[in-house]
C-alpha cells in the first residue's frame, strides 16, 4: 500500500515549508510542496513613499539579506529612468558577491552539511589519518592530527555530555552517508570553521551599508559617501577593511571549500537523483558596467529548455506573456481562478481554504500552499547556481565553462550528470569560487575610479518625487544567491499603486499549476529514492539542494491517514 | 526603572538531583542514559560518561522559535564574535531547537522539542524570532501543521523566562506594518504568565542577543530591564546619545541631501530623517559585525528598527518633525538655520522633539 510521508518542519532552510511524499516501495511516485508562511508585506507596501520601500521588502528575507532591497531600488529607479554613479554600481557589485559567497559557505556546511557528513561517524576517525587525507587536498594550515583530535574531542564531550542540543535526534548512521570516519571528521571541522569565518566577510556589507544582516540601500545610488581624506566616510581604512575580508573569503573558498566539495562528491558521483524540472531560467545579473547593458552581466541570462544546450531563450520580464503567475493551488484569490496573471497586474489578496490547524495533511487536488505559481510562457522554471551555470554554459561564458568541465573531469562524470542533486550542489560551490574570483576586481574598479578623481555614490537629480510623471512603471531584476529575483512596482502620484515580488524560492517551491504541472521541488522529488521511510535523509538532501528560504516554506510528517494511504508524519 | 529586573529563576540543579526530586529511581535514570547512548549509536563504554554528565550542572537547554519572520535575527545570531556563536551553541548552553540549524527534521525535530520540554519543565529558555499571528484562527504561520501561535504558547508554558527576539517578537515589526493583513502581534499579547524579556531591532546586533542570554547564564537571573523591558545594559540609551556625527548636530552641521558636501564630511543626517535622536539602542556603541560600524556611521539615517511601529513611523526620508502625525511642532530647517555656529541651540530643539514623540508614543500604547 503506498504510504504518505510528511515532512513539517523542513529544517535547515529560512522561513516554514512543509514537504509530503507519496512512497511506493522506496519510491517516491507523487509530492507536494506547501509553504506555511504568509505575511502580506506587497500589500503593506501599497501608497507608501517608493523610496521607503526597499526597507519593506529587504524583510522578506534576512538569510539573503541585502538582495531584495538591490531588486526594490533598481524597480525604482528603471520605473524612473534613474542613473546611478559608477561608484555606487561597483559597490552594489561588491555587496552582492560578498552575499553570494557568504550565504553559500553558510549553505553548504550549516544548512545542507549535515545531509552528506555523519557527525557521530567523525567520532570512529582516526585523526591522523583525516589530517593525511586533509593535508593531500589542500594547503590550508588547520590540518594537524592534533587539531582534528581537538575537534573530535569537542564533539565527542558533547555527545557524552547526553545534552546534543543541535545533533540530536538526527539521522546518524543512516546507510545514504557515504564518507568514511576521516572525512566525516574533516567535515565536522570545517564546519565549525566556517561557522567563525562568515561572521568576517559580513563585514563588507557593513563597511558600506552600516550592518549585516539587512544593510542600508537608497534609490539613485548609496548613501555611504566617499572622502578619501575624510574621517567618518569611505577612506583607505575602510576600503582596506573590506579588501582583507575579500583576500580571507578567497583563501576560505580555495583552501576549504573547494577541496571539500570535490573530495565529499566524490564518495557520492553514484546518487545522480533529484534531476527535477527540465527547464532553467536565470534573468542575469551583477552588471559590470551599467544594469542597462545585459551584455556586461558576470551572470548571463536566458532560458534553457528541456536540459538543450544548444539553444538558449531570450525572457522579457516586461512583456505580459513571458511571466505569469497562478494561483489555481495557492491561497490566494483572482477573479478567475485559472488565469496567469504578470506581475504588473498580479494580486496578492489571501483567501485561505485549507484544513483547520493542526492538521495532519493537505491535498494537491486542492489548493495548499502559500506560495503562488510562477511560469514561463506555462513553463515550470528552475532557478538558482544550476541554472545560472547551465545558462552561462550554453551561453558560452569560458569561466563558467572551464569550471564545470574541470570539476567533472576531476569526478570523472559527464555534463549530465549536474542535472541532479548533486549537481545543483556541485554548481553552487563552483559558483561560489566565481563569485569570489571577481571580488577583487570590483575593489580594484572602486579604487581606480576614486582614484581617477570621482567619488560620486548618489545622483540627486531625481530624488524629489516633484520631478517623477504622474505614473511610471519599472522592474527591478537580479541573480539572488538562491536564483531569479525580480520585484515589479507600479508608481502613482509619487506613492506605490502595486507591487510584486517573485522569488527563486516561488518559482523553486511552487505547487501545481492550472495545467497540473508539478513544481522543481516536487518534480526533482519524484526519482529520489528512501532507503529508510522514516529516515527521509535523501529527501532532505534533495529539497536542501536548492537552498530553500521561505520566508517561503515545507515539513516532513508522517501519518496513519485515509483508506487509500498508510499516512505518517516523519 | 527595572521593575522585572533581578527576578530569581530556579536554579540549575543537576539533571539527575532534578530526576531524583520528580521520583525517578537511580536505576531508572541508568536506564535512560544506556538508551541515550544507543540512540547515539555509540558503544557501552559512553554510558558512565553520560550519566556523570547528567549528575553534573546541565548546559542550559534552549528552545528556539522561528514564527512569522525573515531569519534575519538567526542570521544575526550566528555572527556573534564575543562569544563566538560556536562556542556558545557547543559549550555553553544546548540549543536544543532551532529549525534553521537543527540536525533533525519534521517528526524527529519536534520529539527533540518535545523531550526537553518536559525534561526540563520550568528550566528551559525559550528564545523567540518571530511574530505570533492571530488572523483567521492562526492560519498565516504554521509548523507541523500546527498554528505558530499554538505552539508558542505550549512551548512558553514550561520555559523559565522568554526572550522575544528581534522586533517581530516584540512589535510585530514589517508585518505588523499597516493593514497588518495577517494580525501579527508581538510575543507579549500571547505570553502573558511568563517573565518576557524584549530585544527589538531588525535584526538586533549579534552581541546583544548572546548578550542577553549568556547574562542570565552567568548570574542566574534575567538583566535588569527598562521600563519597555528591555535589558538596561542594551537599550537605556538612544542611538543619538553617543553618535559618532553628535558633534555635528550640536553644532548644527547637517546633511541637506545625499553624498552632499556635508556627507563627505561626515555630518549629522537628522535632515535626511534619521531616527537616532528616538532610537534606544546599542548600535553607536556596542556598533554592528564585531564593532565596525553602524547605519549612521556608514552615512545613512538610523531607520529607527528597534523601537514599535517603526514601519508606520514613515516615510524614512523625512525628517522626524515633518513625519506627518502633527505630534511635533517644530521645524529643524529654521532651527538648524539659526543654530548654525551656535552650540547648544540644537540639544534644546531635539530635546522638545524627543519629548514630544515620547509623549505620542505613550498614547499610541494607551489606545492599543
Amino acid at each position: 500500500m503506498p504510504t504518505r510521508i510528511v515532512v513539517d518542519p523542513i529544517t535547515r532552510i529560512e522561513g516554514h515549508l512543509r514537504i509530503e511524499v507519496v512512497l511506493e516501495g522506496n519510491k517516491i511516485t507523487d509530492a507536494l510542496s506547501s509553504g506555511t508562511l504568509f505575511r502580506g508585506i506587497e500589500k503593506i507596501v501599497e501608497n507608501r513613499d517608493p523610496r521607503d520601500v526597499w526597507a519593506f521588502v529587504q524583510r522578506i528575507c534576512g538569510v539573503c539579506t541585502h538582495i531584495h532591497a538591490i531588486a526594490s531600488v533598481r524597480a525604482v529607479e528603471d520605473a524612473l529612468d534613474y542613473r546611478i554613479p559608477k561608484n555606487a554600481n561597483y559597490i552594489r557589485n561588491i555587496m552582492t558577491l560578498t552575499q553570494f559567497v557568504q550565504d553559500h559557505v553558510i549553505h553548504f556546511y550549516h544548512l545542507h552539511g549535515f545531509d552528506w557528513i555523519d557527525v557521530v561517524s567523525a567520532l570512529k576517525a582516526d585523526p591522523a589519518q583525516t589530517s593525511a587525507l586533509a593535508q593531500s587536498i589542500s594547503g590550508w594550515p588547520l590540518s594537524s592530527a592534533g587539531y582534528f583530535r581537538d575537534v573530535q574531542t569537542k564533539v565527542k564531550t558533547l555527545v557524552e555530555s547526553g545534552q546534543l542540543g543541535i545533533f540530536a535526534n538526527a539521522y546518524w548512521g543512516h546507510p545514504a552517508y557515504r564518507l568514511p570516519p576521516e572525512a566525516n571528521l574533516m567535515g565536522v571541522a570545517h564546519y565549525l570553521e566556517a561557522l567563525n569565518w562568515q561572521k568576517e566577510i559580513a563585514k563588507v556589507h557593513a563597511v558600506f551599508g552600516g550592518k549585516n544582516p539587512h544593510p542600508n540601500y537608497l534609490v539613485g545610488g548609496m548613501a555611504s559617501a566617499i572622502n578619501i581624506n575624510g574621517n567618518n566616510t569611505i577612506n583607505i581604512e575602510r576600503l582596506n577593511l573590506v579588501k582583507t575580508k575579500i583576500e580571507e573569503a578567497q583563501t576560505f573558498v580555495d583552501q576549504v571549500l573547494m577541496p571539500d566539495i570535490l573530495a565529499i562528491a566524490n564518495f557520492y558521483k553514484k546518487d545522480l537523483y533529484g534531476g527535477g524540472v527540465r527547464n532553467y531560467l536565470a534573468y542575469g545579473g551583477v552588471p559590470t558596467v551599467d544594469v542597462r547593458n545585459p551584455d556586461s552581466y558576470l551572470f548571463p541570462g536566458g532560458i534553457v529548455l528541456d536540459r538543450d544546450l544548444s539553444k538558449v531563450y531570450d525572457i522579457d520580464l516586461k512583456d505580459p506573456k513571458h511571466i505569469q503567475e497562478f494561483v489555481t493551488h495557492s491561497w490566494y484569490r483572482y477573479d478567475d481562478p485559472q488565469a496567469g496573471l504578470h506581475p504588473w497586474q498580479g494580486r496578492t489578496e489571501a483567501q485561505y481554504d485549507g484544513p483547520k490547524p493542526p492538521y495532519e495533511n493537505l491535498d494537491e487536488n486542492k489548493r495548499y500552499s502559500w506560495i503562488k505559481t510562477p511560469r514561463w510562457q506555462g513553463k515550470p522554471m528552475e532557478v538558482g547556481p544550476l541554472a545560472r551555470f547551465i545558462i552561462g554554459y550554453a551561453r558560452g561564458n569560458q569561466r563558467m565553462r572551464t569550471l564545470v568541465d574541470d570539476a567533472l573531469k576531476k569526478l570523472d562524470l559527464p555534463l549530465s550528470a549536474l542535472f541532479s542533486t548533486l549537481g545543483r550542489t556541485l554548481a553552487r560551490a563552483l559558483e561560489t569560487k566565481y563569485s569570489v574570483d571577481h571580488l577583487a576586481g570590483f575593489h580594484a574598479d572602486l579604487v581606480a575610479n576614486i582614484k581617477a578623481g570621482d567619488s560620486a555614490v548618489f545622483n540627486p537629480d531625481k530624488w524629489d518625487p516633484s520631478t517623477w510623471p504622474a505614473t511610471a512603471q519599472g522592474v527591478g531584476y537580479c541573480e539572488a544567491p538562491r536564483g531569479a529575483l525580480a520585484h515589479w512596482i507600479k508608481i502613482n502620484k509619487g506613492k506605490v499603486e502595486s507591487y510584486q515580488a517573485v522569488v527563486p524560492t516561488t518559482w523553486n517551491a511552487s505547487p501545481r499549476d492550472a495545467q497540473g504541472q508539478i513544481g522543481p521541488y516536487e518534480a526533482s522529488l519524484l526519482d529520489t529514492p528512501l532507503a529508510n521511510p522514516d529516515q527521509p535523509l535523501e529527501l532532505l538532501r534533495t529539497i536542501h539542494s536548492f537552498d530553500p528560504c521561505l520566508a517561503c516554506a515545507t515539513h516532513l510528517l508522517n501519518r496513519e491517514g485515509e483508506e487509500m494511504l498508510n499516512l505518517r508524519v516523519i | 526603572m527595572g521593575k522585572q529586573g533581578g527576578v530569581k529563576l530556579p536554579s540549575s540543579d543537576s539533571f539527575y538531583r532534578w530526576a531524583r526530586s520528580k521520583g525517578v529511581t537511580r536505576r531508572d535514570f541508568l536506564k535512560f542514559c544506556t538508551l541515550a547512548a544507543a540512540m547515539l549509536g555509540l558503544d557501552a563504554a559512553a554510558v558512565p560518561k553520560i550519566v556523570q554528565a547528567l549528575e553534573t550542572k546541565p548546559r542550559m537547554p534552549v528552545i528556539y522559535l522561528n514564527l512569522q519572520e525573515c531569519t534575519c535575527c538567526g542570521e544575526s545570531f550566528l555572527r556573534s564574535a564575543h562569544p563566538l556563536v560556536a562556542d556558545l551553541i557547543l559549550n555553553m548552553i544546548s540549543l536544543d531547537y532551532m529549525e534553521p540549524l537543527m540536525a533533525a527534521a519534521g517528526e524527529q525535530a519536534e520529539a527533540a522539542k518535545a523531550k526537553t520540554m518536559k525534561d526540563y519543565n520550568g528550566k528551559y529558555l525559550l528564545v523567540v524570532e518571530g511574530s505570533p499571528t492571530l488572523g483567521d484562527g492562526g492560519i498565516y504561520c504554521t509548523i507541523g501543521g500546527k498554528t505558530a501561535t499554538s505552539i508558542l504558547e505550549e512551548a512558553a508554558a514550561g520555559a523559565a523566562a522568554v526572550i522575544a527576539y528581534g522586533s517581530c517578537a516584540t512589535n510585530a515589526c514589517v508585518q505588523g506594518a499597516y493593514p497588518n493583513p495577517t494580525q501579527a502581534v508581538p510575543v507579549r499579547r500571547v505570553v502573558t504568565t511568563k517573565p518576557v524579556i524584549d530585544v527589538p531591532g531588525c535584526p538586533p546586533i549579534a552581541e546583544v542577543i548572546t548578550g542577553t542570554i549568556v547574562h542570565y547564564l552567568t548570574f542566574d537571573k534575567i538583566p535588569e530591564l527598562t521600563n519597555q523591558g528591555r535589558p538596561r545594559a542594551f537599550y537605556e540609551h538612544r542611538v543619538h546619545d553617543g553618535c559618532n556625527r553628535r558633534a555635528f548636530f550640536d553644532a548644527g552641521q547637517f546633511v541637506e541631501s545625499f553624498d552632499d558636501e556635508g556627507a563627505k564630511q561626515g555630518w549629522c543626517l537628522y535632515k535626511m530623517g534619521c531616527k537616532g535622536p528616538t532610537t534606544y539602542n546599542a548600535c553607536a556603541v556596542t556598533q554592528w559585525n564585531d564593532g565596525v560600524s553602524y547605519p549612521i556611521k556608514s552615512g545613512h539615517p538610523c531607520i529607527g528598527c528597534s523601537e514599535n511601529n517603526f514601519f508606520d513611523n514613515t516615510p524614512f526620508y523625512t525628517h522626524l518633525a515633518d513625519i506627518p502625525n502633527g505630534a511635533i511642532g517644530f521645524n529643524p530647517d529654521k532651527v538648524g538655520v539659526g543654530a548654525l555656529g551656535v552650540a547648544g541651540v540644537g540639544v534644546l530643539a531635539h530635546a522638545a522633539a524627543t519629548g514630544a514623540i515620547k509623549g505620542r508614543e505613550k498614547e499610541e500604547k494607551k489606545g492599543s
